[in-house]
């Protein structure tokens, strides 16, 4: 039994090491992760000294004389050096999309398998919630979510939890409603094991597989949707090393030249949603062939 | 066919009751009293009493849903409370640019993606498929916000073919009539007004229609490989068909059927990036205009906003639905 696990995972591995893509955008997840983890010694400067060097405001990078030594990526306008506010905004970006796709998670499980589960009532009660729901654009949802519970990046992260947990549901629901029907389950259920049994020895364990392939993919999302709530003023507050508020606070200046303070956290936002978009397509084509699209 | 329309109209109204009381308790889950939110921070004792009279916050919680719901059917958002202005008014004046943005943005999306979707499969494994799916791969990672920026540093700032933002050269006369530039600029035969309009246009436009583009660029290339392995295309170049009569008078139509759910799916992401979008490039639209009203606690603007966007939204999820089974015959929903 144990080794037939076994190279089950191997035959996993195989596959995805063949899957380049995916190879590529668990590369860059790495690479991501790494710099969360090691901001601290990589980051050439502190993020956020204080009080602000305002006599370094918008230097440039390497790539011009007027650059300042040990500020590669130039400074932002408080003159913080822009190479280490993206090394620690790794950090932030990284746990507000962990947090939130875990909170998705939470809620959508537990919606979901109550749905798929025990059907009927309970079930079209969830799935209206469900689709209401689904009639707000995500972002405006998370918007409003702000508006009534306040500003702020824990709150931002709350809110993308929130306004992704229904889809999260409808995955985990149909996932569990084709499961429910297999036999095992009905054995289970003929030797008296108690639905709460059921439910966590092999209902969820079984439907996993979609859900560490969506989770994958809203993670991309939530971490670009909360640089998006960063970006309008809603989601991290200054001075925190956030992609999304750097950006808004820098853009103005890209009239004035200093086109680098707004250019390299986009690159972060778009490489780090990049590797997690190839590494979530890759895991699907492997752990589920028919969600292939 | 019928029925399934009017079944489809039925189960809009849980939904589109359920948005209103999301967006009725907005006032009420904030914290604080909501009479004095409504009426804003600064307001008179006086004030508050009225507003508290007028919407009737001294009854029980369904009454004064009751009363909401029966003022926003007819149109009475209540007003701003930044600028006085009846919150209808405020979106209604709005609502001809950010559809003008949206509009084109889709016509882009689906224009170019739906080609270089068809050409990728139609050539696939060339230089020009891995190009273009390369590119299709960076434009659904990106964020929309931060490519807006970077397509007004490089056209707007140094090489200063396009303006930055803004609708149109306010140095153009201009004569509003029904508040979309395009159509106004062409009903007065105001040439100038219609260029600069276009001008405003672009930027804003190309970066709000790069995701669903790509979207729809990947869909319609895997879609359209799914239909050229089938049996009657085998059939058709058989016969002696010309590639190009197969693929784009039999493939392509056969091929566009999943990418119409895409595009309908896409309207909601549009919506989101026409927020950032409009708030990038100082675009006097809804999108901005709900950012700011979030930002002041504009609580009836807000609200007046949640309810357009869920209703707009709604809407055209049923049009794709409906499209979908008018296509496709093969569907039928009983």
């Amino acid at each position: 039994m144990e080794r037939k696990r076994e190279t089950k995972t191997g035959e996993l591995i195989r596959r995805f090491k063949y899957n380049k893509s995916a190879v590529f955008g668990l590369v860059i997840v790495l690479v991501l992760v790494l710099c969360a983890i090691l901001a601290n010694y990589i980051a050439p400067n502190n993020p956020t000294p204080s009080p602000p060097e305002l006599f370094n405001s918008l230097k440039p990078g390497f790539w011009s004389e007027d650059g300042i030594k040990g500020m590669p990526l130039g400074t932002d306008a408080l003159g913080r050096c822009v190479l280490s506010r993206i090394l620690y905004g790794a950090r932030v970006s990284l746990s507000a999309g962990f947090v939130a796709v875990g909170i998705a998670m939470l809620l959508g499980i537990t919606f979901g398998v109550t749905a798929g589960y025990y059907g009927g009532r309970v079930d079209a009660v969830i799935m209206r919630m469900v689709d209401i729901m689904f009639a707000f654009p995500a972002l405006l949802l998370a918007i409003v979510i702000v508006t009534v519970i306040g500003q702020g990046l824990s709150k931002a992260m709350v809110a993308i939890g929130i306004v992704y947990a229904p889809q999260m549901a409808r995955i985990i629901r149909s996932s569990v409603l084709y499961i429910k029907e297999m036999e095992y389950i009905e054995v289970q259920k003929a030797i008296g094991s108690s639905n709460w049994r059921v439910i966590f020895r092999h209902v969820l364990p079984n439907s996993m597989a979609p859900v560490i392939v969506y989770g994958t993919l809203m993670l991309a999302t939530a971490i670009l949707d909360c640089a998006a709530l960063g970006f309008l003023g809603l989601g991290a507050q200054p001075p925190t090393p956030e992609w999304g508020a750097m950006l808004s606070k820098s853009y103005s200046y890209i009239v004035s030249g200093a086109w680098w303070a707004a250019t390299f956290p986009g690159i972060a936002i778009l490489f780090s949603v990049l590797g997690l978009n190839l590494l979530g397509d890759g895991l699907r084509d492997i752990l589920d062939p028919r969600l292939k699209t | 066919m019928k029925w399934y329309i009017i079944k489809r109209l039925l189960m809009l109204i849980p939904v589109l009751l359920g948005t209103s009381i999301i967006a009725f308790s907005l006032i009420h889950l904030a914290p604080g009293d909501p009479a004095r939110t409504m009426a804003g921070e600064h307001a008179s004792q006086r004030t508050i009493n009225a507003i508290r009279e007028k919407y009737g916050l001294d009854k029980p919680i369904y009454i004064q849903y009751g009363i909401w719901l029966n003022r926003a059917l007819h149109g009475d958002m209540g007003r701003s409370i930044v600028s006085n202005e009846y919150v209808t008014k405020e979106i209604l004046d709005r609502f001809p640019n950010t559809f003008e943005l949206t509009f084109f943005a889709m016509i882009l999306a689906i224009a170019i993606g739906t080609m270089a979707g068809i050409i990728s499969a139609s050539k696939q494994y060339s230089a020009l498929d891995y190009t273009f799916m390369g590119i299709a791969l960076f434009g659904i990672s990106m964020p929309v916000f931060w490519l807006g920026i970077m397509l007004m540093m490089i056209f707007g700032v140094y090489l200063r073919w396009l303006p930055i933002g803004g609708r149109i050269n306010i140095l153009i006369p201009f004569h509003r009539i029904t508040g979309f530039y395009l159509l106004d600029s062409i009903i007065t035969g105001n040439f100038a007004a219609l260029i600069s309009t276009l001008r405003y246009l672009i930027l804003p436009s190309t970066a709000l229609a790069t995701i669903p583009m790509a979207t729809i660029a990947r869909v319609s290339r895997s879609s359209m490989l799914e239909v050229l392995r089938q049996d009657f295309i085998r059939t058709e170049r058989a016969k002696g068909l010309s590639e190009r009569v197969v693929i784009y008078k039999h493939a392509v139509r056969n091929a566009m059927i999943p990418v119409i759910t895409v595009i309908g799916l896409n309207f909601g992401l549009l919506l989101a990036g026409a927020i950032l979008t409009e708030t990038v490039f100082s675009w006097p639209g809804i999108g901005r205009y709900v950012v700011s009203a979030v930002r002041m606690r504009d609580y009836p603007a807000v609200q007046g906003c949640v309810l357009f966007f869920a209703f707009v939204f709604v809407i055209v999820n049923l049009v794709t639905d409906i499209m979908y089974v008018y296509i496709d015959p093969r569907i039928h929903y009983e």
